[in-house]
């Protein structure tokens, strides 16, 4: 075949010159469009992953829509911050998109936030655990749901220190998830008279080999090692740490029903976690979960996943009540609006202060011996309840600059 | 005008017409992202199509072009030319370093030990701490240029972007059409023929090497700018693959190749992203495809129809 040279450039300016006339379609205005992105393919796909997904399909659903459709889309960030911001950025500027919501990896749910933060559209963060959303990186269109690294070490470190543990030496996540949570808890263990024997770093994602990690932690002669990982690492890391023999004492400071399931009662029974919801808590949440269970056969709900539920059933009351037009217009105006009202629903009940955090208790958690799981997924034993004032960081410590204004 | 034959003017004068007004169809800020890449695979192939060095390790310039411009943006609050001037110079900088040592051996030797450095760009930008691990250096402005214009908005950033490529672009073509070029081309083709004839092949080389790393940290200071992060996804080794990817499956040693390889690769990453975990496969299939069937490239294959250089 033999083009020629003018036939060639006919066509291609003509084809050039095509698309100007067409105008690329735009999302209609009377339908709010929410983003979910997490990861999908990497460790964190189960503690959040596509049940995430399931969760918010499942508020829009059972939410009476009033004169407005609802549209779901959902992206996987593959835990890097470039791609997050990438996908937030033209979700929300060529999507139309008007929420996002889930965004574990504490990384990634950073970025996630700046770009909610400049372009002022409204950002639900369930999955991310750094206390730096609503302190240093804070911004009036973004909520931080359901927990946080403070929250986390106060209630799961203080218990353990409280009970004799007052030697740590953390396994930690090298990103900014990890840093954070290791922060907070050493804060804590020593504000109650422990004290940090050591600490290593690993790079994440990507590693699965904890081995040496674990002998160091073993070596250092610590009576807790502290676990500041998530999902499949934290899932890794106590199996291995399981095979290897590693007896002292270890505080997964991040868990989730989901990874209890996947390490097996054998493995995980003892251990101490702490979690804003459990699935067979009371009626409510069990009622919750037999409704969630046939969107998402394989997984049972973690505080994720009921999180990811309640955010976005919240968000939709309040652009009820505050009307569609002025909902689009600013995402800080939909994020006051959802702070002015309680949360009231059957995973959670409480309310949002005004610095974006989401306030509801933290449940301390004990890992149920096999001989004593009565049914699928029974795996835990209430130990205490933090009251949200307990839990979270106080507004007076708070570093978040535009609630001081 | 540039060196430019009458069918890469023509060419030429239609690529700046389609980046022109592309902006008010496409979505700019992948569009800036295409520009970049393209830059990127530009500098690239400078050095393979033109002095015949397969560098494994552009990443290491392309991310450090990044990092510092990032930092000087977010750190030092320096205006956004000064920023991409400071990645430039950085990419330079790591290159010379960096050139010095490997232009001593030839071939596979060169590939790996340019593979080797940029591994160990990759291990410094991970363990550094002012480039903030895995999460990268966020929220950099992309500030005022020259303190006076805003970039906040897209289409004045992608004006910026624009510029700096289309600048890029010409100083490759410049480079390679000038009597500098002449002796790269030579070298290419038979070194030991140009030492003979008196030249000072290495000094050629390290210069050419030099050049492509700081278009590289050209390129990576603007791409950090364009989306305010600069992370290690961009001097990880994947990204030095990606960077050869682009360049062969738009055509080696064709000045407008590197252009379109980066359009097709980073198209296909953004518009098959929803294909999930297909999307590697996609990708493998395409470029083996294109290996087979197009040996010289998208438009490489066009020159070789039209019987034109491009």
């Amino acid at each position: 075949m033999t083009l020629s040279r003018r036939s060639l450039l006919t066509t291609t300016a003509a084809g050039a010159s095509l698309p100007l006339f067409g105008r690329r379609a735009r999302a209609q205005a009377a339908t709010i469009k929410i983003g979910v992105l997490n990861d999908q393919s990497g460790p964190y796909r189960d503690t959040g992953g596509t049940s995430s997904v399931a969760a918010v399909q499942m508020a829009v659903d059972e939410f009476a829509s009033k004169g407005f459709k609802v549209e779901v889309i959902s992206a996987d960030h593959q835990n890097k911050p470039d791609l997050g911001t990438q996908i937030a950025s033209q979700w929300y500027d060529r999507d139309g998109v008007d929420v996002i919501m889930d965004v574990p990896t504490s990384s990634v749910g950073l970025a996630v936030a700046g770009v909610a933060k400049a372009k002022n559209k409204l950002h639900l963060n369930i999955g991310s655990a750094t206390a730096e959303l609503t302190n240093g990186a804070c911004a009036p269109s973004v909520i931080h749901y359901i927990y946080d690294t403070y929250m986390l070490a106060k209630s799961t470190g203080g218990a353990t220190v409280k009970s004799g543990g007052d030697s740590w030496f953390f396994i930690t996540a090298d990103y900014a998830f990890g840093k954070q949570l290791q922060a907070d808890t050493s804060a804590m263990v020593l504000a109650s008279g422990g004290k940090v024997a050591g600490s290593v770093a690993y790079p994440f994602p990507g590693t699965t080999d904890f081995s040496s990690f674990l002998l160091q932690a073993q070596a250092s002669g610590a009576k807790v090692l502290g676990l500041a990982n998530a999902g499949g690492d934290t899932v890794n890391s106590v199996k291995q740490a399981k095979e290897f023999g590693i007896t002292i004492r270890i505080a997964t400071m991040l868990m989730f029903i989901t990874d209890v399931h996947a390490l097996g009662l054998d493995v995980a029974q003892g251990l101490t976690l702490t979690e804003s919801f459990y699935w067979d808590m009371n009626d409510k949440t069990r009622a919750f979960t037999k409704r969630f269970l046939p969107r998402s056969p394989n997984n049972y709900p973690n505080m994720i996943h009921a999180g990811n539920y309640s955010a976005a059933l919240h968000f939709l009351k309040a652009v009820t009540d505050m009307g569609l037009p002025a909902a689009k217009a600013s995402g800080a105006a939909i994020a006051d609006r959802m702070k002015a009202m309680p949360v009231v629903d059957d995973a959670f009940q409480g309310s949002i202060r005004k610095d974006g955090r989401g306030m509801f208790p933290a449940y301390l958690f004990q890992v149920k011996k096999p001989s004593e799981s009565k049914g699928k997924w029974d795996y835990y034993n209430q130990l205490q309840t933090t009251s949200a004032e307990d839990a979270y960081k106080p507004l007076s410590a708070s570093t978040c600059s535009y609630i001081k204004a | 005008m540039f060196g430019f034959s009458r069918p890469q003017l023509i060419a030429f004068l239609v690529m700046v017409v389609l980046v022109a007004g592309a902006p008010f169809v496409l979505y700019p800020v992948f569009l800036m992202k295409v520009l970049c890449f393209a830059l990127f695979a530009c500098a690239f192939n400078l050095l393979i199509g033109y002095v015949g060095l397969l560098s494994f390790g552009h990443a290491a310039y392309f991310g450090m072009g990044g990092y510092v411009a990032g930092y000087a943006a977010k750190a030092w609050g320096f205006t956004p030319e000064l920023a991409i001037i400071a990645g430039t110079l950085a990419g330079g900088a790591l290159g010379a370093a960096f050139g010095w040592l490997a232009i001593r051996r030839q071939g596979i030797y060169f590939a790996m030990i340019t593979l080797a450095l940029g591994q160990m760009a990759y291990f410094f930008c991970l363990q550094a701490p002012f480039t903030g691990g895995e999460d990268g250096i966020q929220q950099i402005p992309r500030g005022n240029l020259f303190g006076m214009i805003s970039l906040k908005s897209d289409l004045a950033m992608y004006a910026v972007v624009a510029v700096v490529f289309l600048f890029g672009f010409l100083l490759v073509h410049r480079i390679v059409h000038s009597p500098f070029g002449q002796i790269l081309k030579a070298i290419r083709e038979n070194e030991p023929r140009a030492t003979s004839l008196g030249y000072r092949t290495d000094s050629y080389k390290l210069v050419a090497f030099i050049i492509s790393c700081a278009l590289a940290g050209l390129a990576g200071g603007t791409k950090s700018l364009v989306f305010g992060i600069a992370t290690l996804t961009d001097v990880h080794n994947a990204m030095s693959g990606e960077v050869v990817l682009m360049t062969l499956l738009g055509g080696l040693g064709t000045i407008f190749g590197p252009v379109m390889g980066a359009l097709i690769s980073t198209a296909m990453e953004n518009y098959l992203a929803q294909a999930g975990a297909w999307v590697t496969v996609i990708q493998g299939v395409i470029f083996v495809t294109c290996v087979l069937a197009f040996r010289k490239g998208v438009i490489g294959v066009l020159a070789e129809r039209l019987k034109i250089q491009l």
